[in-house]
């Protein structure tokens, strides 16, 4: 008669891996099933270094945080969030201005369910289950409504998120579609894999073959394609680039090895 | 979230050696070096470091502590894990570090108590450690494994509300609802199409979607049904009629849709029927409406011409079929209506529609009122014009029994144009018009009777009516003129007069006599006008003859008809004429029929007499024809008698004379003289004929034997001698 959204089937496999759970597993979590390992071990057989790629991507995440709560955003959406683990964004918020909002939206129910527990008693962080391409259904829901006030800055984050979103999808739509409604002053951030044209090793290309065929299609782009992203945001220093270098905490957190960093990062103002 | 880092281990750095400390914070940056990267902490490299300094600040106290105790080291080892250092390399190359470095950093010497007492306590840490990530690690599984119910839950409870709205969706809707496998077996059906059908759930899941087979179907919807049932189309609507359980029948719009499975195969079909049997009924009873005459409950003009246009969309191509038509109207209605009143006229209007439905029942035929006192009878596939005759006998018939209405006896009669022809050839539209003309005809040929339509009658009118209409435009355009026939003097043969004769030179049918216009002209009042062209055109021509020829200058004869003897403008317009022209009034003479003058009240004998008295002569034409009362003639202002042509039929040869004609005219003659009039014979063809009229003592002659009408040149010639 009338259709249903897929996901509500009831249908939670926990032989399917997860984005969200082998992620957790890379950062040294728990939160992950058989399944789960499985693919993230078979990836990291292929590209060992993938689980620093993904250390320091959590850490970008971190310093992204505290760098837009010194450039004073008090209001965060967080887009593909992933399940909540060390160092999650009203955590470090929280250490700074515990008012600060933050709302967190994944498609993934299992890792949503897990965050709606935690954040219980938390009233300023909620978690949404959504897919983020559906961005009215986003932006409409009663908890980007009651939490986030539309009329101060936001900080929008797609981290690690984007090369989930492929170019069939309009990423640059969906962009501008939530930013259509954020005051000037409001802010992208962004971290994505991805690779400068055929730099991409046999290894990488290995575990990107198997992740997207046993996980989830991923899209690696170049700086010049995550460059058009943003649009006509205007992108922070240092602009658009690896991971590693973008502000560092430490000269050690660089090395020889951060200038083919499989990642890159940029932040951008709302003008 | 739980994850809540308490990187802030109680410090007991005072308590410690400058010398110590610095080894110790030479260990951290060795041991940060070594962790980092295997698991991921939310901290900057710097603060791990501290974070890593304090813990071997922790140690390094433990070591020298009084009494010794692992205690420390046990906690240490579940600090690491608190603070997410829970890589699978963390602790082995902790545990080794602190052994290999640990010590030398410190500058200690390796004795047996410290080596011992560093075993110990990284025994304790290994053991803290283990049992801290063990817990992390199951309290983490077993959030996860929640969250997985939790979601689960969320999304059976969001199905099972969903579920719940589409059952409410499902019962509830006002629209019927019917679900059934793919081999129509129904397997459930909502209260609305219980309702409309009359069955309950169980008695339809008796049923196949076969079994709802209506014989008013069309061919369209099980036609449709098997290809949705195959795949082909994913759904289709149709209007249907349904059984109800009570024997009724619902009328119905139904959708049907087909739903596949995951695979795209055909699984279930779902109709959602929709109960029209209202509006059905009402917009049968508004055709009903829209095509029946409320009065009399018989079909109205519509109805009948659809009809009449499907006896012809299907005889198209079918050559042979027939068809008649009587076209039927009362007579007198219209006096039974106003005398007696509208309520009486349409009671008699029913009875009337009654008995013509009564005498015309039967396949094939229709009985229909066209509006007023007009009815239609259509008969399909008639053989021949008889069977129409019959029909319209038996209604003339039929209608004869007086027809009683509140206490009123009343007799009706109706007059009945048939047509009955071929099909092939003609259209809806021509029979119909055929018809009305026809039952104009019978009303002209007296009433209460029928008449048939005649192709040649009707061409004679159509002329009629052409010439009566393209009349006015003639006059204007000069297509009239005037011919002129002599009047002769039978002693001497000399033509004293001549007889204006109009004629029409028709752009289409040629040169036309009178015979073929004037009554015509008569009908529609244009005598009057033409009359009066005539008169001066001959006046004209009079006066250009007295002027030519003086003395022998003939007069000119005009005929003046019924209807402009009767105008009240006739005297002033003959002066005018005569007048203008200049002609002297005894240059005309003025003949008029019989009954023009006879029959006519005091007026017009009035201008007679005046146009007498001016000096006008007054013939009488045709005289002999008509009902005369001679004695009557001596009061009259005429001057000539013309005997009609029809009397010289008896005098036409010398041996075989007509004793009657020849007396008849002896004595009209001898009449004439007696009362001082002059006598003109009319018709004179030969020269017996004219010998006998001058026997007789008949005055003037006039006819071929002298001459025939001409144009006035013609009558010129003869005026110069030319007879
Ligand atoms: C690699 S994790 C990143 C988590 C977190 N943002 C971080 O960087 O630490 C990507 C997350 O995006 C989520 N994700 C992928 N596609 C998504 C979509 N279309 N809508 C919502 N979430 C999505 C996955 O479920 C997963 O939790």
């Amino acid at each position: 008669m009338v259709e249903r959204p897929g996901w509500a089937s009831g249908d939670i496999d926990l032989e399917r891996p997860s984005v969200a759970r082998i992620y957790d597993y890379f950062l040294g979590g728990a939160h992950n099933f058989a399944a789960d390992r499985a693919v993230a071990n078979r990836t990291l057989e292929a590209m060992p270094e993938l689980r620093g790629v993904v250390l320091t991507n959590r850490a970008l995440l971190r310093r992204m945080v505290r760098h837009l709560l010194d450039l004073g955003v008090r209001q965060f959406l967080d887009l593909g969030s992933g399940i909540p683990t060390a160092g999650n964004v009203h955590e470090i918020a929280h250490r700074v201005d515990p008012a600060a909002k933050v709302v967190y939206v994944d498609v993934d129910a299992v890792a949503v369910a897990h965050g709606r527990s935690l954040l219980l008693e938390e009233p300023n962080a909620v978690a949404l289950r959504a897919d983020v391409r559906e961005t009215k259904t986003v932006l409409e829901s009663a908890e980007v409504r009651s939490v986030l006030d539309f009329d101060q800055p936001v900080a929008m984050l797609m981290i690690a998120l984007l090369h989930f979103v492929p170019d069939s999808d309009e990423p640059c739509r969906i962009i501008s579609e939530y930013l259509d409604p954020l005051v000037p002053g409001s802010y992208l951030g962004i971290s994505h894999s991805g690779f400068e044209e055929g730099e991409e090793g046999e290894g990488a290309a290995e575990a990107r073959r198997t992740y997207s065929s046993q996980v989830a299609q991923m899209t690696h782009r170049t700086t010049g394609e995550i460059t058009s992203l943003f649009g006509d945001l205007e992108v922070l220093d240092p602009g658009v680039v690896r991971m590693p270098y973008w502000h560092p905490e430490s000269p050690d957190d660089v090395d020889e090895a951060s200038a083919r960093f499989p990642g890159f990062a940029a932040l951008a103002r709302k003008r | 979230m739980t994850e809540r880092v308490d990187q802030r281990v109680p410090s007991s750095r005072s308590e410690l050696d400058p010398a110590l400390v610095a080894g110790a914070e030479a260990f951290a940056r060795t041991w940060a070096t070594a962790v980092i990267g295997s698991s991921y902490v939310p901290m900057t490299r710097a603060e791990v470091a501290e974070h890593l300094q304090s813990l071997t600040e922790v140690l390094v106290s433990a070591l020298f502590a009084n009494p010794f105790r692992t205690a420390p080291g046990y906690e240490i080892g579940s600090r690491l894990v608190e603070a997410h250092f829970t890589g699978t390399d963390t602790l082995g190359r902790t545990v080794q570090l602190l052994g290999d470095d640990l010590l030398t950093e410190l500058g200690i010497g390796v004795d047996n108590r410290m080596s011992s007492r560093l075993a110990a306590l990284q025994g304790a840490l290994a053991a803290g450690y283990a049992r801290a990530l063990r817990e992390r690690t199951l309290a983490e599984q077993e959030a996860i494994r929640a969250a997985v119910l939790d979601a689960r839950d969320q999304a059976e409870a969001a199905l099972r509300a969903s579920e719940a709205r589409f059952r409410a969706m499902f019962t509830e809707a006002a629209i019927g609802i019917g679900i059934a496998d793919i081999e129509g077996r129904i397997l459930d059906v909502n209260q609305a199409l219980q309702d409309m059908l009359g069955f309950s759930v169980e008695e339809m899941r008796q049923y196949n979607i076969r079994d709802l087979m209506h014989p008013e179907d069309s061919g369209n919807v099980w036609r449709l049904y098997d290809q949705l049932i195959a795949g082909d189309c994913d759904h289709y609507r149709a209007e249907k009629r349904f059984h109800r359980a009570d024997g009724e029948q619902v009328w119905t719009h139904l959708t049907l849709s087909l739903v596949r499975d995951d695979h795209g195969e055909p699984q279930y079909q779902v109709a959602m029927i929709e109960d029209v049997t209202d509006r059905h009924l009402l917009q049968n009873r508004l055709r009903y409406q829209a095509l029946h005459d409320p009065l009399t409950g018989l079909p109205n003009r519509a109805l009948f011409l659809e009809r009449l246009g499907r006896v012809f969309a299907a005889a198209a191509g079918v050559p042979g079929r027939r068809a008649g038509l009587c076209y039927l109207d009362l007579d007198g209605f219209k006096v039974i209506n106003d005398s007696l009143g509208h309520d009486i006229g349409d009671q008699l209007l029913v009875e009337v529609g009654r008995r013509l439905d009564h005498s015309v029942s039967g396949d094939g035929k229709l009985v229909a009122r066209m509006g007023g006192d007009e009815f239609v009878i259509l008969v399909e596939g008639s053989e021949s014009t008889q069977d129409i005759v019959n029909v319209a006998d038996r209604v003339l018939h039929e209608l004869e029994a007086p027809i009683k209405i509140g206490g009123h006896e009343l007799t009706v009669s109706a007059s009945i144009g048939i047509v009955e022809r071929p099909l092939e050839g003609t259209t809806a539209a021509d029979l119909m018009r055929d018809a009305d003309i026809t039952l104009y005809w019978a009303k002209a040929d007296g009433k209460s009777r029928w008449a048939l339509y005649n192709p040649e009658r009707n061409a004679r009118e159509v002329a009629r009516f052409t010439l009566s209409a393209t009349m006015p435009a003639a006059l204007e355009r000069d297509e009239f003129y005037v011919d002129y026939q002599p009047l002769v003097r039978l002693a001497d043969s000399r033509i004293t007069g001549v007889e204006a004769l109009v004629r029409w030179q028709h752009p289409e049918f040629g040169r036309l006599a009178p015979d073929r216009f004037i009554e015509l002209a008569e009908e529609t009042g244009l005598i009057v006008p033409l009359g009066r062209w005539v008169l001066r055109k001959a006046c004209q021509e009079g006066r250009r003859w007295l002027e030519e020829f003086g003395d022998s200058a003939p007069f000119v004869s005009v005929n003046l008809a019924v209807r402009q003897s009767r105008d009240p403008e006739l005297v002033r317009d003959v002066k005018r004429i005569l007048d203008e022209c200049g002609l002297p009034p005894h240059h005309l003479q003025l003949e008029l029929t019989e009954s023009a003058i006879m029959g006519t009240a005091d007026e017009p004998l009035e201008a007679l007499r005046a146009l007498s008295d001016m000096g006008v002569r007054i013939a009488i034409d045709d005289f002999g024809t008509g009902y005369s009362n001679l004695a009557y003639l001596k009061h009259l202002p005429v001057h000539e008698l013309k005997i009609a042509g029809s009397f010289m039929e008896g005098l036409r040869a010398a041996d075989e004379e007509d004793a009657v004609d020849a007396q008849i005219v002896s004595t009209l003659v001898q009449l004439a003289h007696a009362l001082g009039l002059g006598v003109t014979a009319e018709g004179v063809e030969t020269p017996s004929q004219a010998k006998r009229l001058h026997r007789i003592g008949c005055d003037t002659g006039q006819g071929w034997f002298f001459a025939r009408p001409g144009r006035p040149e013609d009558v010129d010639h003869l005026l110069r001698g030319g007879l």
